[in-house]
């Protein structure tokens, strides 16, 4: 392994999206010296784990803002980023059935919030849900709600798409380096100390997923992220059959087929206890397997060849925090982004690199700040599963 | 021949593919895994993995034995939603 850099203008902490996208966006600034430090691999955590949607149908303005925006990065990403591979990004939509009237009521909300912002989604009745997917079951089905522009894409392409460009740029790249404490001088990060050597710095940034608030306790932080288990399976490839992603959040559950053809399918238990635990359970891939054979029961059999589960960042209110902690200067955050910090990731970042170099970020990201828990300030994200 | 060489038999991946990876220095095989499906087909890497180990361990001069694998991940064998589900008709 090459010697790791004894200096820096900034380091990140953690190869996933988030970190390689904050890198690539601020070497494109023009910013130099500039770490990204991974303990493991590139998308090892949460990242390389997750459902690889891209929905834009929230019920918070700033989820809403910062999906959209970032459906539109996505868009042009692998060009942007000058991406051979490709990241196998595909607009085919998301289904959200709704299967009680309180439900309905928030989808209401939500499409007449996402309307407002531009974001192309309707309310749709079950006949119509069942237009949009053949093989759906509706029995019991209220309606839902429907954007044809939300989709998917490959994460482990996209996150290398965006360390590859940054790297290109002169960002230095550590996998198998693990961060083990950081250091203050007059409430100033000032070096990070790795398994590798250490790393004296200006600017720290957390994106460390489900392991942020560990790095915010490192710099005396209290942040109120907690990583939680959920857990995916997928099945074997077959021809194209569903053509959007289909999600039912009074059952907790997802389910998409993907450009290669597998489905890939999650749930969220709502008894999950916090923790690091990523073991994936057999209790997983029974209930699921009820869920999916009753609401879709055309797959039932499709073959599940693979199961793995990952961790949540979870935030109480269901939204990143992001930004410069107050108490500790130069230590930014990107984290706590509760299931959807692939799909926010591409705009995130650049808001992100905006307020790193100093900048007033384009759109006001100061609701996502620390202090919202302390003063109870908090807008609930509804629509997580 | 690493052109016509099928290493992952489940998607289709040539030796030539996996050798291009892992001269632009991907040397891990959780990341060859991830950026070419090799074993995350069907038979979940029984016949790529140990090719795979071959060929890193010519590029990292490790011995197969010293390189860590991919995770075994469940089920073992290719399971129907029914039979998961069990309906017991199966």
């Amino acid at each position: 392994m090459a010697m790791i850099k004894k200096k820096a203008t900034v380091v990140i902490i953690g190869g996933g999206i988030l970190g390689a996208s904050v890198a690539y966006n601020l070497a494109r600034q023009g910013l130099k010296d500039i770490v990204l430090v991974e303990k493991s691999y590139l998308t090892s955590g949460a990242t390389g784990r997750c459902g690889a949607g891209i929905r834009q149908q929230w019920g918070t303005e700033m989820n809403c803002i910062l999906s959209r925006e970032s459906v539109r990065i996505f868009e042009t990403l692998a060009e942007e980023l000058e991406y051979p591979y490709g990241i196998d990004y595909r607009q085919n939509g998301y289904l959200l059935l709704a299967y009680s009237p309180k439900e309905r009521e928030q989808f209401s909300k939500n499409v007449a919030l996402q309307n407002s912002l531009g974001i192309p989604s309707r309310q749709v009745t079950s006949a119509e849900a069942r237009d949009i997917v053949p093989h759906l079951n509706i029995d019991g089905l209220l309606g839902g709600a429907y954007c044809h522009t939300d989709g998917h894409a490959n994460p482990f392409h996209v996150t290398f798409a965006y360390a590859r460009a940054a790297e290109r740029m002169g960002v230095n790249l550590y996998s198998n380096t693990e961060v083990l404490s950081i250091e203050k001088d007059k409430g100033r990060v000032c070096r990070v100390v790795t398994s590798q050597g250490s790393i004296d710095c200006e600017i720290v940034v957390n994106t460390a997923g489900g392991h942020a608030a560990v790095i915010g306790e490192m710099v005396g932080l209290d942040l109120p992220v907690y990583p939680e288990r959920h857990q995916i399976m997928i099945s074997e490839p077959v021809d194209a059959f569903q053509v959007p992603m289909v999600i039912c959040m009074s059952h907790h559950f997802y389910i998409q087929q993907t450009t290669h053809g597998s489905f890939i399918m999650g749930q969220g238990d709502p008894n999950e206890p916090k923790g690091f635990n990523i073991n994936p359970s057999w209790q997983f891939s029974v209930e699921l397997a009820k869920k999916i054979t009753s609401v879709l029961p055309h797959l039932k059999s499709l073959n599940i060849i693979r199961q793995w589960a990952g961790l949540y960042d979870m935030c109480p209110d269901a939204q990143p925090i992001l930004g410069e902690s107050p108490e500790v200067k130069g230590f930014f955050t990107a984290s706590g982004f509760s299931g959807h910090g692939f799909m926010i990731a591409p705009y995130t970042a650049k808001l992100m690199a905006q307020a790193i170099l100093g900048e007033e970020p384009e759109i006001n990201i100061d609701i996502l700040n620390y202090h919202r828990f302390a003063s109870g300030q908090l807008i609930l994200e509804p629509a997580v599963v | 021949m690493p052109k016509n060489t099928i290493v992952c038999r489940c998607e289709d991946i040539t030796l030539e593919e996996i050798r291009e990876w892992l001269q632009m220095g991907y040397t891990n095989i959780e990341e060859i895994k991830r950026l070419t499906r090799a074993g995350m087909g069907p038979c979940q890497g029984r016949t790529c993995r140990t090719h795979i180990l071959r060929e890193l361990s010519r590029v990292s001069e490790m011995s197969p034995a010293e390189l860590t694998i991919p995770t075994f991940r469940p089920p073992v064998k290719p399971v129907s939603l029914k039979t998961l589900a069990g309906d017991g008709n199966d």
